[in-house]
Parts: structure tokens; C-alpha cells; sequence
């Protein structure tokens, strides 16, 4: 379980995220949603010290991990899987290499033990005789799913994904939404999920935070928000036409 | 102007601070080395060869035709080619070109993983990215860079075999053998070594410091790797001047 208490970051003048305090439970997908440019990305960041934040904490199952120095943040990172918003896989390393990367560095396995640990991280993903290809010569939404299959590698404790299916065709963004949905009930992993992708809210989306001019507007499940009474929240959620419709549909049948 | 320049050795030492830490599985560190020692070293063996080669041919011809005086031994010659190359040509023109070369490909290789999240995407996994990426360079770099001078003094003193005695028959092989075996002082080559060294280490970490310090898109690697060169550069002549004031004055 993570915990942020009164959270708040700014990049010189400007303020990106206000007094934030917010909890994720583990087991389920915890979806963070809001425009571009609303600080979702900065907030993951912040949770996991790649910015530092002004003020407040962050608690990863009580360790309060914004007192903690390099080396104490250091174990707390080896409990952490991370999917960046462009995938950063390492560009002279091959798929397979990438995903073996964090076990030749923390652990004493054999190579043997690390090659099939990759391969089953690799098939969890549905990547298969890609192994010895370069991030340079598969596709986008390959290298999003060979990032998934590094950031597990390690079975963390702690899951984080910046967009893992931006980019993506609608049916290929809801097989990588459904699949860190399954890894995380399978491993009772605290999973956040950064988005703007309204599909995957309907899909995935057990417990839904929207982040607003900096702040934790609206927390609920995906079901709530058709009741929102909430305005920016419904602006945000029916932006386009064809959304506006569903929703219309959807009350009309509804009465 | 100065705030920023004190700003910038300050972060700079930092980063040289979080370089010089205990690496966190050494035999990692190994496979990089090993991997920075073929893409620095090895592939520097060529430009290497072809700037000595010419520098030292250069080197002999113009030292023969500004000796055409009676009373001074031909001899000389070979001695002047020997010791410009010892002293200076094979330590500090290669390192400038070398910083040329190295320079950018470290900055914007390390550029390159700075914008592209790779270096986030090691530090979250609890690796320290600095010391992990930058010091394998260093030590390929300076446990490398004394082959390449000590290549190209015995290939610029061949080069000016061949510029001398063979191109412009200015003296017989003879005198020019006499004249590198005149007057020798090991001591030079120690120093051109040593300042080898030192530049090495000036063109790895500097190059790097502008690589991992590189922020947003292409156009700032593209920076970083220009600003790498120029003060890599840069420090190499000032350094060569503290340390020839150290060892030879
Ligand atoms: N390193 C930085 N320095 C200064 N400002 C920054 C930095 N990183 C982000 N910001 C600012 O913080 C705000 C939030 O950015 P962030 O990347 O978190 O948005 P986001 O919600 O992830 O957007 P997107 O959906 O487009 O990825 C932006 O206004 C951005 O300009
Ligand atoms: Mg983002």
C-alpha cells in the first residue's frame, strides 16, 4: 500500500501538484487520469524520488520514503518496476537483455535461471522469437510490452506504468491493460496507472483519481463516474462526441 | 558568467562525487569495461596511426628545412622528431583529437540515455546510473590512452623515416637513427604519460558531465556533445600547462 500525505512539487514558479494526499491499495488497479500536461507524469516521478519533492510524504507500506537518504531509497527502488511514458528500454541491449538487465545486476542466478525468467516475462507479455532483436527494430507497442516484462522481472512489490498503452490501436492497449490488471491480482502488487485513455478507465479501472489544476479532484471507480455530478471531471470524461453519446445512451435505457 | 561557471564545477565535482562510488556488482562493472575498451580504445587505433604517421613525416621535413645551416649536425633532426613527438604531438595533439573523436560520442551517447529516460529508468531500478555508466569510460579511457601515445611515438618517429629520408632525402636513415638515440631522457616519456593520463580522464568525465547533465530533446545532446568537445579541449591545454610547469620547469 502506498500513501501520499499533502504532496505538493513545483518547478521553479510554477506550482504542478498542490497539497496531494492519496492512498493505493494493493491487488487492484489504481488509474490516474487528466489532461495532458496535468502532472500526472511528475507525480509518478515524485513517488518514486526521480523528482524531489517540496513538501509532504510518501509512505510505501509506513516506509516513509521521502526522509530517506540514496542508499535507503536505493532497497525501496528494488521493490519497484517502472514503465516510462517512452518505454526507455536500452538501446544497445537486445529485448532479451533488457529484460534480464535488473536480475544480472541484483541477483546470483544462474544464466540459465535469468534466461528463462526473462523468457516467462517475455510470454507474459505475448513477445515471442524476439529475443535477440535491438528496441530499434520492433514496433511501439512491442517495446511497451518488452518494458512491462523488465519492470516485472524482479516481482516487484510496487508497480508503475506512465501510459503503458498510449499510442496503441484500441485492441492491443486493452491486452496490455488487462494484463497488468491480471499481474497485479496475481502478485498483490500496488499498481498505479498513469492515463488519458477513457477505454482503459471503463476496462481497468478499480480506483480512478483525476488530477486537476494540480490537485486530487475526484477519486472514485469507473462505474461513478457516469454519476458524477462533478464538472471538470465530466469535461474531461466527455470530451469527444462519441463518448458524449454513450453517456446519453446510456442514461436514457437507464431511465 | 562566473556564477554559472561556479555553478557548474560545483555540480560537476558532485557528479564526480557519485562516479567514484562502490560499484554495486563488479563483475557488471567488468563487462562494460570491457565493452568501453573496444569502443574507445580499440577504435582509436586507427585515427591514432594516420595523425602520428603524418605528424611525424610533417614534423621532420620542416625541422629539415629550417636547419640548413652547415654548422649544425643533420643528426638533429631525428632528435627534434623524437622529442616533439615524445613531449608533445603524441600526449596532447592526439588528446585534442582524441576529445574530438571520444568527446562526442560519450556526450551524446550519454545524452542520448539522459532524454530518452534510460538513465531514470536505471536509477529506479536502484542502480547508481552515474557511476554505472561513466566509470568503466574512465578507467577504459586512461588504462588505454598510454598504449595510443607510446603507438604513436614509435609510429610518428617511423613516419619521419619516411618523410626525411625517404621522401626528401633531407638526411641518410643513418643520421637519423643517431639523432633519436641522441641525448635520450626516459624521463620525457614518464611525463608525456603522465599528462596522458590526466587528459584521459579530463575527456572522459567532462564529456559525460554534459551527457548526463543533457535535459529535454535531440537539439540539447547535440549541445552537450559540442559543449564537451570545446571544454574538453579547453581544459586539456590549460592542464597541459599546469603539469609541464610541475614536471619539466
Ligand atoms: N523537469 C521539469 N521542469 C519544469 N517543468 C516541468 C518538468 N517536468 C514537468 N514539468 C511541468 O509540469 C507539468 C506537468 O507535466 P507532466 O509531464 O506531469 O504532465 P502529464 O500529466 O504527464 O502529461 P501527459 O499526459 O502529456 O504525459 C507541465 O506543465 C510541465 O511543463
Ligand atoms: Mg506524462
Amino acid at each position: 500500500m502506498i500513501k501520499i500525505q499533502n504532496l505538493c512539487k513545483s518547478f521553479d514558479e510554477v506550482e504542478v501538484l498542490r497539497d496531494i494526499t492519496l492512498s493505493f491499495e494493493p491487488g487492484i488497479s489504481n488509474l490516474v487520469i487528466g489532461a495532458s500536461g496535468s502532472g500526472k507524469t511528475v507525480l509518478l516521478k515524485s513517488l518514486v524520488g526521480l523528482h524531489e519533492i517540496d513538501s509532504g510524504s510518501i509512505l510505501y507500506d509506513g516506509r516513509d520514503f521521502s526522509k530517506m537518504n540514496f542508499r535507503e531509497r536505493k532497497e525501496i527502488r528494488k521493490e519497484i518496476g517502472m514503465v516510462f511514458q517512452s518505454g526507455a528500454l536500452f538501446d544497445s541491449s537486445t529485448v532479451v537483455e533488457n529484460v534480464m538487465y535488473p536480475m544480472d545486476m541484483f541477483t546470483q542466478m544462474s544464466p540459465e535461471e535469468k534466461l528463462e525468467r526473462a523468457n516467462f516475462c517475455l510470454s507474459r507479455v505475448n513477445i515471442v522469437n524476439a529475443n535477440h532483436k535491438f528496441p530499434s527494430e520492433i514496433s511501439g507497442g512491442m517495446r511497451k510490452r518488452v518494458a512491462i516484462a523488465r519492470a516485472i522481472a524482479l516481482n516487484p512489490k510496487y508497480l508503475f506504468c506512465d501510459e503503458p498503452n498510449s499510442g496503441l490501436d484500441p485492441k492491443t492497449a486493452i491486452l496490455i491493460d488487462n494484463l497488468i490488471q491480471e499481474l497485479t491480482q496475481e502478485y498483490q502488487m500496488t499498481t498505479i496507472i498513469n492515463t488519458h485513455d477513457m477505454n482503459s478507465v471503463m476496462e481497468i479501472g478499480e480506483k480512478v483519481v483525476f488530477i486537476h489544476q494540480g490537485k486530487a479532484w475526484w477519486e472514485g471507480s469507473h462505474q461513478d463516474i457516469f454519476e458524477t455530478q462533478n464538472k471538470e471531471l465530466e469535461s474531461f470524461v466527455f470530451a469527444s462526441k462519441f463518448q458524449v453519446h454513450i453517456n446519453q445512451l446510456k442514461k436514457a435505457s437507464g431511465g | 558568467m562566473f556564477q554559472q561557471s561556479f555553478f557548474q564545477l560545483g555540480q560537476y565535482i558532485l557528479f564526480i562525487k557519485k562516479v567514484f562510488q562502490k560499484p554495486e556488482k563488479l563483475k557488471m562493472y567488468w563487462i562494460q569495461y570491457l565493452k568501453e575498451l573496444a569502443s574507445l580504445g580499440l577504435n582509436s587505433i586507427g585515427i591514432v596511426f594516420l595523425i602520428s604517421i603524418f605528424m611525424g613525416a610533417v614534423l621532420t621535413i620542416q625541422t629539415g628545412i629550417n636547419l640548413e645551416n652547415p654548422f649544425i649536425p643533420l643528426y638533429l633532426i631525428g632528435y627534434a622528431t623524437r622529442d616533439s613527438m615524445i613531449l608533445e604531438f603524441s600526449s596532447t595533439i592526439v588528446s585534442l583529437i582524441l576529445a574530438g573523436k571520444i568527446g562526442s560520442n560519450i556526450a551524446s551517447e550519454i545524452g542520448t540515455m539522459r532524454v530518452t529516460e534510460q538513465i531514470d529508468a536505471l536509477e529506479i531500478m536502484g542502480v547508481n546510473s552515474a557511476s554505472y555508466l561513466v566509470l568503466p569510460k574512465i578507467a577504459a579511457a586512461i588504462s588505454f590512452f598510454p598504449f595510443l601515445v607510446i603507438m604513436s611515438i614509435i609510429v610518428g618517429v617511423w613516419g619521419g623515416w619516411l618523410g626525411g629520408c625517404v621522401l626528401t632525402e633531407v638526411l641518410s636513415t643513418g643520421q637519423y637513427i643517431e639523432g633519436l638515440r641522441y641525448y635520450f631522457l626516459p624521463y620525457y616519456v614518464v611525463y608525456s604519460l603522465i599528462k596522458t593520463s590526466v587528459f584521459a580522464f579530463i575527456i572522459t568525465s567532462v564529456s559525460s558531465y554534459y551527457g548526463y547533465h543533457a535535459e529535454g530533446s535531440a537539439l540539447d545532446v547535440g549541445r552537450a556533445s559540442t559543449k564537451a568537445v570545446v571544454y574538453s579541449s579547453v581544459l586539456i591545454l590549460l592542464f597541459n600547462l599546469i603539469i609541464t610547469q610541475l614536471l619539466l620547469v
